[in-house]
């Protein structure tokens, strides 16, 4: 076993055992801390299949996390308030609410995607980045929604055999949903589908004289990507019950951006910890401060100038 | 990583096991990004009240753990989640903004807490969202802009343009003065607000000066009140549109004002239910102390985050420090025993406060210093509007 | 329509594209010759800010102060471009973005340690505190039009320096190809250099000459970084005439949407509805436009010629 899956295989085992020990000692914050690190590590990894293993630097990821929430809030808030009943769309039921999410933020990488993919370098970087504002203002002009309030709701999606007000089983749904997500990630990336991605990365030009459309691989990594951040959104929005625009700002995407580089990006585990590292650390260092985000962005300038591979870069074994 | 995380454990173990001798009181405003400016004032005059108290309520030592909502609601949730499920306080108080305040609602009142706006007082909390464990230090946010209109009529003014920042507190506030107003409203704008909030209003006052309004009220709290008086001078409007508005000119913006020259704003009227000038021994007390200590007015924010204080302090000193009847602690709250800085205090049935509104002016005090006065009462003992919303008796 | 409505609307447009170009030139300047991403120029325009205030009240006239307060702006950009910038110039645009973003958190909270979370308000002379008369309708603050004048003075100056000196000449050089003025025996580092204190000189003028209008404050940069970047994108990277005919369009837009776009929609939707929805969409009209130009022209309006 490699230096790096034995790490990333012990940080799974503490991530399982520890939440629970927490809850269970009385200390909730830190169980609620966790489940938050947990989904936000699931968003970090369908960055990382984009970012990491495609090269495609996305500023615009956070819009897909929040659409992924409003597809929950929303069906919620009719359930609470009325109206669209007729499209079957006033529900809590999970079963409605989260293939809904995957399906329009999937939708909306497949839209955006397809004019994103056409520039290259930081011009890929501002257009993606160009849509999720897009998304963030259309959301806060909506005033039934709550607009720039953002939406208050009261009730969590129904899952048959789950009941996600138990904090302890939605930890365990988001813990199981990332394991998932590494999985499926890992899968897609030693497939032949991820070597034509992982080659285009290094040399597009190479790939496309092979004679395979790298265009045409990179946006259905892009949507695959979207719609697993989009169900780390239904997740987020079941954990905080209460949905805002703020959960797309540009400053949320630059911060997922931070977790795939921080733990290392084009790794199965990398995201898992750069998300364990940032909630951790910004816990910790708030708590002594509220000047935290000084050290903070030390830091953050620290890890870009001195490592390479992020966390991961320490269990680096010889190949 | 494996590091980070059993410092992490132990820290959060060994936080739990609170000494039973003391009351904790969460207090949740805004400490960074422009609007700590007002978090910085209610967070003085919460440390002023520990401090005229002795530190004491009752039997048990008062400890105050503030929390930051960086001036969002779901960083205010976060912060909200952490004082009640880590810190388990038994009181959270604070709260300057209307979103912040609905987003943590749910968190505080499902743990069992009692929860006190200081400031934030959106419609649906004193209406349809009232709750028995919710307690209002401050007011309903129609109260104050409908007193500004009815103040509006008095004087005569027949058509009004207004301002207001794009969230829930800005349209309550538009909506209070719009149910009194009795002219006509010939234009609105709602702008952009939060961290990165707009702030130059050369298009907006532009609009307001063309639509040949009688007048222009608007709202614009904190480090934006600043700007808009400030850009409101430079347009040169004050003889052709005369300016009133509702917490906007205050105890935080009259110092920087002062300090930058602009005299536009002395003689302007505000609504308010508190003025430092209300003579009563407690208020007195409250602002000699505040100016001595530090070196400025209070604010009304920090008015209703002292009363928030001394209101807790009643209470747990009514129930003789015993927080567990949490039935009998509801009740000494609800009570309200206590010297408000506002005079009489009590609470309506939706435990909003039942309260008079003054129009102030802004004068020059003995010293030189920018502050108000009260000229007239328009609201004796007004109730607000949602009340009757509200399902508690 | 009112025509004097339009006009005044359109000043106050050309303001706001004016301090956009002064923002937007040093960041494609920076981003065109050193192939630089850098999210914290917009902190220099903060600072820029900060220091002109602080100046303002030690030195008692806001002019002289900004006189002051520039060079002490270029220097701290110059910092920025030795410690942080120069060792990730190899480095991709993502360790660019990444390190940059940081940079803001760290400036942002520096100024609030510094100077407190109040802000400070900038007193003008008394000369620029009225209105000038244009006409009966046509009243325009004096402040304004100092503003506009200092733009334009601005963006001349940086014609006239990227058209008839030489470090102009290298400039553009650079911009279209960085290997061939590194060939020319050119003391690159010394360029570079200057090329960012050049750059944080103008996001803090802009900085400046905003601070009497809103006020120095925190995070005050993060507002108009986005923009800016949206105007680099529209105008082609690297291309100042790009940056200034984007950022003029950009400004114009940006205010005559947020005046006008209500009372156009109030022709088909109900009043509230109309107050509501506008304010958004001239918010994300910029993007749109941004989408569509990259959709169509994916280098930008005007890409320099050869990279």
């Amino acid at each position: 076993m490699s230096p790096r899956t034995l790490a990333t295989l012990v940080a799974m085992a503490l991530l399982a055992v520890l939440p629970p020990v927490f809850y269970y000692t009385g200390n909730a914050f830190w169980l609620d801390l966790a489940t938050r690190l947990t989904i936000l590590a699931i968003a970090a990894t369908s960055l990382n299949l984009i970012l990491g293993y495609g090269g495609l630097v996305s500023f615009g990821h956070a819009a897909y996390v929040g659409l992924g929430a409003y597809a929950v809030g929303i069906p919620a808030y009719h359930w609470l308030y009325g109206g669209l009943e007729h499209l079957g769309l006033a529900t809590t039921s999970g079963l409605v609410q989260i293939p809904l999410a995957m399906a329009t933020c999937a939708l909306f990488a497949l839209v955006t995607g397809a004019i994103c993919l056409r520039t290259r370098g930081v011009y890929f970087i501002m257009i993606t980045m160009a849509f999720a504002q897009m998304v963030y203002y259309a959301i806060v002009s909506i005033e039934e929604y709550g607009g720039d309030d953002g939406l208050v709701i009261d009730t969590r999606s129904e899952l048959p055999g789950l009941n996600l007000d138990d904090p302890i089983q939605l930890f365990g749904l988001a813990y199981v949903s990332l394991v998932a997500a590494m999985l499926i990630v890992r899968m897609i990336t030693r497939s032949r589908f991820g070597m034509v991605l992982r080659g285009a990365k290094g040399n597009a030009e190479r790939v496309q004289m092979m004679g395979l459309n790298t265009y045409a691989y990179r946006l259905t990594a892009y949507v695959i990507s979207g719609a697993m951040a989009g169900y780390a959104g239904a997740l987020l929005g079941n954990f905080t019950t209460f949905i805002s625009p703020e959960m797309m700002d540009w400053t949320r995407s630059g911060e997922l951006m931070f977790m795939v580089i921080l733990g290392g990006g084009g790794t199965t585990g990398g995201p898992m910890l750069g998300a364990a590292a940032f909630i951790i650390l910004e816990e910790l260092l708030s708590h002594f401060t509220i000047y935290w985000h000084l050290p903070f962005g030390l830091l953050l300038i620290a890890v870009v100038l001195f490592t390479r591979g992020g966390l991961m870069g320490f269990f680096r074994g010889r190949k | 990583m494996k590091k980070l995380f059993t410092a992490a454990a132990i820290a959060g173990l060994t936080a739990t096991g609170a000494s039973a001798e003391s009351v904790k009181i969460g207090f949740v405003t805004t400490l960074t990004t422009p609007a700590a400016v007002i978090g910085k004032d209610m967070e003085n005059a919460v440390n002023l009240a520990v401090e005229h108290l002795g530190g004491k309520a009752g039997p048990l030592d008062i400890e105050v753990i503030f929390g930051d909502d960086q001036f969002g609601p779901e960083a205010g949730k976060q912060a909200t989640d952490k004082l009640v499920k880590q810190d388990d306080v038994d009181f959270v108080a604070g709260y300057i903004w209307s979103h912040v305040l609905l987003a943590s609602r749910k968190s505080v009142l499902d743990a069992g807490k009692i929860l006190i706006s200081a400031n934030a007082g959106p419609s649906q909390m004193a209406g349809k969202l009232c709750d028995p464990n919710f307690f209002s230090t401050s007011w309903q946010n129609d109260q104050t802009p409908m007193a500004m209109g009815e103040v509006l009529n008095k004087q005569g003014v027949k058509s009004l343009y207004l301002m207001a920042p794009n969230y829930a507190a800005g349209k309550d506030m538009t909506a209070g003065v719009e149910r009194t107003f009795t002219g006509e409203i010939v234009g609105k704008d709602l702008t952009k607000w939060g961290a990165d909030a707009q702030l130059d209003f050369s298009a907006e006052l532009a609009k307001a000066k063309a639509s040949g309004a009688d007048g222009l009220f608007v709202f614009y709290p904190g480090a934006a009140a600043g700007a808009f008086v400030k850009q409101y001078q430079q347009a040169g409007l004050k003889d052709e549109l005369p300016l009133y508005s509702v917490f906007t000119i205050d105890g935080i913006s009259l110092p920087k004002l002062q300090q930058a020259g602009f005299s536009d704003v002395l003689g302007s009227k505000v609504t308010q239910e508190w003025d430092p000038s209300l003579d009563n021994a407690a208020n007195q007390k409250f602002v000699s102390d505040f100016k001595e200590k530090f070196g400025t007015y209070p604010s009304f924010y920090a008015a209703q985050s002292y009363d928030a204080i001394m209101l807790i302090a009643s209470a747990v000193e009514a129930v003789d420090g015993n927080l567990e009847d949490k039935d009998a602690l509801r009740a000494a709250v609800k009570a309200a025993d206590f010297e408000s800085v506002r005079g009489s205090f009590k609470f309506g049935t939706n435990n909003m406060p039942v309260q008079n509104f003054y129009l102030r002016e802004v004068v020059e005090d003995a010293d030189g210093n920018w502050t108000t006065q009260v000229a007239e009462t328009v609201y004796t003992d007004h109730v607000d509007s949602f009340a009757a919303e509200c399902s508690m008796e | 329509m009112d025509t004097s409505l339009l006009v005044i609307q359109t000043l106050n447009g050309l303001q706001l594209g004016l301090l956009l170009f002064l923002v937007a030139s040093g960041l494609t300047l920076v981003f065109g010759i050193l192939d630089f991403v850098n999210l914290a120029h917009a902190s220099l325009y903060m600072l820029g800010a900060f220091i002109c205030a602080s100046l303002t009240y030690a030195v008692g006239n806001f002019f002289l102060a900004v006189l002051i307060a520039l060079p002490v702006t270029a220097l701290l950009g110059w910092g920025v471009e030795r410690f942080i910038a120069r060792p990730l110039y190899s480095r991709d645009h993502l360790d660019h973005v990444l390190a940059t973003f940081g940079l803001i958190l760290v400036f942002d909270t520096a100024a609030h340690l510094i100077w407190g979370p109040e802000g400070i308000a900038v007193p003008l002379p008394q000369a620029f505190r009225g209105q000038l008369e244009l006409s009966e309708t046509l009243v325009i603050p004096t402040y304004r039009l100092v503003i506009i004048a200092a733009g334009l003075a601005a963006a001349g100056g940086l014609y006239w320096m990227v058209t008839h000196t030489r470090l102009g000449m290298l400039i553009r050089a650079g911009a279209s190809n960085r290997r061939m003025v590194a060939a020319l025996g050119i003391n690159i580092e010394l360029l570079f250099g200057l090329v960012f204190a050049l750059g944080a000189a103008l996001a803090g003028l802009a900085g400046m000459l905003i601070a009497p209008i809103t006020e120095a404050s925190i995070g005050m940069g993060n507002q108009v970084i986005i923009t800016a970047f949206v105007v680099i994108i529209v105008g082609g990277i690297g291309s100042m005439k790009g940056a200034f005919i984007a950022a003029l369009l950009i400004g114009l837009i940006d205010t005559l949407g947020r005046s006008f776009l209500d009372d156009i929609f109030k022709l088909f939707m109900s009043p509230d509805a109309a107050e509501n929805s506008a304010p958004a969409l001239s918010a994300m009209l910029i993007y749109i436009i941004m989408a569509c130009v990259l959709a169509l022209k994916p280098q930008g309006l005007f890409p320099p010629k050869v990279r």
